[in-house]
């Protein structure tokens, strides 16, 4: 290393030599000087560019989704002047107070009802501005008021998902004919829409939402953490403090390095072959997914762990020995509860991570159609992740900015647990 | 049920047991304070140490007996009369077994074939006499555990030192899950690969430059025998992943690395280091959610402006490039790490000399840092050809064996999702080929991995 340094000094200064003078007054020797510098300027530059491009990539995602996905949050409605006294509605207000209601109202055909109310107002193929959603809506209020089933009424409903990317001038010219004709009228407004974040999946794209996957989410999460993080810790405690040098452990070592580096479909693929295939556990189902997460978030549970183990002084550990603890009593007592904070925040960066994971989810089957939210962790449930990848996939033009509004749902989450551990890091992590 | 009630029964007599001895324990603690004779162990050892003599053999009795009663039952109930009447083939058997075994647990009301009801009072009859024996004993059994445990609780019994011995074990075992899952991994997918290599010949699964697996629905259709040869698939992800994505990430990242530690104040470093990490954080499914909708369509556009006419919206670049974004932050912290790691002495001696910082960066210190930076690099494209959802959302599903960016081609990972969702029949060669491809990734990522890991490593003792 040594004699490469002295050449490469020689060789800077030797391009200085080969001029008449080593003067550092000299002209040359100012004009090479100058070069010299503008070369460090240029570097430098090259430098901020390069994070400033990475930082622009970041805001131009992150733009780019929060602008694409705010529509999301919202839906467009429909005013309509409905008397359904006299439409050919055949319902009974008495039977919509029972518990039965809810079964009235899907079996009373609202969608025709709808259909014939939008021709009328509109004209001939107006039927299209109404869907699943705005049927589901009109049952809700017919059960909260049944009185509007006997008077003239006024309602606001939900477009279609097809009507709502009409009003956003992006559709189908017929429909954004209407839609400027109802425009005209004052008869479209724009609302949040608090079933985004309170309905499941749905095929028709006005009518979807995140919660199921959002719990599916935390409960996967929930059987991950409660798995990776014992395991993780106790096997980093075992491997910084008592373990032996000899070959086990170096293979444990080994094992656990690489793992943190095998891509994450492989351990779909662990998954698909031991857990559902040998163990014949329930496909899609949250503790499936769980234990598949938490293989793989485990090895990133140890390497923090032990860093933060490492970091915790030997003084306290003799401390702890001269006044006659026992070994584990160190372990247990001292060091541990001095290293959890570093090994909380790897915890929840690991988890984090977990919680973004599509790919081994998608080969466990968590790729169906789930129209419910999960009741337990063996339900069959679809993940925020893999909800996003499969709207994505949609034709309806609708879920374009539904799935954005979900990957905002989820970058807030990550950012909230990212942010967590980095506070937890300033605020609680000692530097001794 | 009854086995349900047994080992709340059991976890009772461990809290009672583990209460007593502390009790015990204490009570001998106060009547040796200040003699000669001390109590060796503190009062919650010796609860803790009964705790477990009580609850570990029942607990495990139990584990082991769920299993071995409910085969008791099936054999028992195909013994009597009514389970000998049952139709000798199996698979019909086995669906009125399952039928009156749901009928007995009241998961259903009413069974599909007849037989079932009749099974069904036999199954709840012997299942109920055997839970009940089953949950006796382990009653027995923590009892019997208490007892001798309870014994024990003397004045120099070392119950610490038992316990620690207990607490050990399990962090041994926990150490062990690794090495579990680690030969998990290896098992499961070289058992399916070996079957898939009964029916495809290794040499042409490896060496073999066509890749059609036929999704053929019945076995007498047309085209059921696909092609198999995984070369044009590890084209692809090396060519999305190693070729394109480093073109981006090794630059980038590395020259963030050098400004956020040689050149930016610490101000500022403080601030980007956590927005670089934030890069690293987002969701792969977002990254490739923003290739498809975002990037793809622009990079097909260009193709098509500079005369490319076969640009494809699913084009190499596009997932690459993406890709390559998303392992900046990675390439750039091992940089950080390995240039972090080279001693202050060869920086001083090189300013000292007169050289510029940039001199000194691109002459002492990225020399000296370039194994760490290599490392990093190799763990990167690692990561990087197993990343699997921007290309599944990004890239193709034509196997093409092309150099050209803009062309579309495919990717292991892509066909690995590919050939494992939808129908999955698992004596195809099709889903086991699967498996195949996951082994292959599997081995060649260990093989970056183990030479990554093993050159920082090398490099990092050189400077300590």
């Amino acid at each position: 290393m040594n004699s490469d340094k002295r050449s490469n000094a020689g060789g800077m200064a030797s391009s200085g030599a080969a001029a008449s003078s080593s003067r550092w007054t000299d002209g040359s020797m100012t004009k090479m000087v100058a070069k010299r510098y503008a070369a460090e300027r240029r570097f430098k530059l090259f430098g901020l560019a390069a994070v400033g491009l990475s930082v622009a990539f970041l805001a131009f995602l992150l733009i780019n989704m929060g602008v694409r996905g705010l529509g999301g949050f919202t839906q467009s409605q429909i005013r309509l002047d409905v008397d359904f006294a006299r439409s050919n509605l055949m319902l009974d207000p008495a039977a919509l107070k029972g518990p039965q209601a809810e079964q009235v109202v899907s079996g009373a055909g609202l969608d025709g009802v709808l259909e014939t109310i939008a021709i009328a107002t509109y004209g001939e193929g107006a039927g299209d501005l109404f869907g699943g959603a705005s049927t589901r809506a009109l049952g809700e209020q017919l059960i909260a008021d049944p009185t509007l089933l006997t008077r003239r009424a006024q309602l606001w409903l939900p477009l279609s998902s097809k009507a709502d990317v009409a009003v956003k001038r992006d559709g189908e010219i017929a429909l954004e004919a209407f839609v400027a004709t109802a425009e005209a009228k004052g008869a479209i407004r724009t609302r949040l829409n608090p079933g985004f974040l309170t309905n499941s999946d749905a095929t028709d794209s006005s009518a979807v939402g995140v919660w199921g996957a959002l719990k599916g989410s935390f409960l996967t999460i929930m059987v991950t953490m409660l798995l990776a993080f014992p395991v993780g810790v106790l096997s980093a405690l075992y491997l910084e403090e008592f373990a032996p040098r000899n070959r086990w452990t170096d293979i444990i070592e080994v094992s656990i390095n690489n793992l943190a580096a095998v891509p994450s479909i492989i351990f779909g693929l662990l998954g698909l072959a031991v857990f559902l295939n040998l163990m014949h556990l329930p496909r899609s189902a949250p503790l499936v997914g769980g234990l598949t997460l938490a293989l793989m978030t485990m090895p990133v549970i140890v390497i923090a762990g032990r860093n933060a183990i490492k970091s915790v002084p030997p003084s306290i550990r003799d401390a702890a020995l001269g006044v006659g603890a026992s070994k584990m009593q160190v372990v247990f007592h001292h060091v541990l509860p001095l290293a959890l904070p570093g090994v909380l925040t790897g915890t929840i960066i690991g988890m984090a991570r977990a919680l973004g994971e599509t790919a081994p989810l998608l080969m466990i089957g968590m790729r169906a159609f789930i129209a419910s939210p999960p009741q337990g962790i063996t339900d069959p449930s679809s993940v925020l992740p893999v909800q996003i990848f499969l709207w994505s996939d949609e034709v309806d033009r609708g879920f374009v900015e539904k799935t954005s509004a979900a990957i905002i749902v989820l970058l807030l989450f990550m950012l909230l647990m990212n942010g967590l551990a980095i506070y937890l890091r300033n605020r609680f992590e000692r530097r001794w | 049920m009854t086995l349900t009630i047994a080992l709340v029964a059991v976890l009772a007599i461990v809290v009672a047991a583990g209460f007593y001895a502390y009790r015990a324990a204490a009570a001998l603690r106060r009547a040796t304070t200040g003699g000669k004779a001390r109590l060796h162990s503190l009062p919650i050892y010796h609860a803790v140490h009964v705790g477990l003599w009580t609850a570990l053999p029942a607990v495990l009795f139990l584990t082991i007996w769920g299993p071995v009663q409910s085969r008791l039952v099936d054999q028992a109930v195909l013994a009597t009369p009514a389970g000998q009447a049952l139709p000798a083939f199996e698979m019909q058997r086995d669906t009125i077994m399952a039928e009156a075994r749901d009928l007995a647990s009241g998961a259903i009301q009413a069974g599909y074939n007849p037989e079932s009801t009749a099974l069904a009072e036999v199954y709840a009859e012997v299942g109920a006499r055997l839970a009940t024996i089953g949950g006796a004993i382990a009653v027995a059994l923590a009892l019997g555990g208490a007892f001798i445990a309870m014994r024990r609780v003397r004045i120099d019994f070392r119950a610490r030192n038992g316990v620690e011995r207990w607490i050990m074990v399990l962090l041994v075992g926990a150490s062990l899950i690794a090495i579990l899952t680690t030969l998990g991994i290896v098992l499961s997918l070289l058992f399916e690969s070996l079957r898939f290599f009964g029916m495809v010949s290794p040499t042409e699964f490896l060496f073999g430059t066509t890749w059609s697996p036929q999704t053929a629905m019945r076995a007498d259709q047309a085209g059921s025998s696909g092609a198999f040869g995984s070369v044009p698939l590890f084209w692809g992800t090396a060519f999305i992943g190693a070729i394109i994505a480093m073109i981006v990430a090794i630059p980038l990242g590395l020259m963030s690395a050098i400004f956020l530690t040689q050149y930016a104040p610490q101000r500022v470093r403080a601030w980007l280091k956590p927005i670089l990490e934030i890069l690293a954080g987002v969701p792969t499914v977002v990254y490739g959610y923003f290739a498809a909708l975002t990037v793809a369509p622009v990079i097909r556009d260009f193709g098509i402006a500079i005369g490319v006419s076969s640009a494809s919206s699913e084009s190499a670049l596009a997932a690459g490039l993406v890709m390559g974004i998303m392992i900046i932050p990675f390439v750039s912290s091992m940089a950080d790490d390995s240039i972090a790691a080279v001693p202050q002495a060869m920086r001083d001696g090189s300013l000292a000399l007169g050289a510029t910082r940039s001199e000194t960066i691109k002459r002492v210190v990225l020399p000296a840092a370039l194994p760490g930076v290599v490392g990093g690099v190799l763990l990167a494209v690692s990561r990087a050809i197993g990343e699997t959802m921007i290309v599944v959302m990004a890239a193709g599903l034509a196997a093409n064996m092309t150099a050209n960016p803009f062309a579309s081609v495919t990717t292991v990972t892509v066909q690995i999702v590919q050939l494992l969702t939808g129908d999955q029949e698992f004596d195809s060669a099709k889903t086991l080929a699967a498996f195949a491809l996951g082994l292959l990734l599997f081995i060649i990522t260990l093989i970056l991995n183990l030479i990554a890991l093993r050159v920082v490593r090398r490099y990092r003792e050189a400077y300590e």
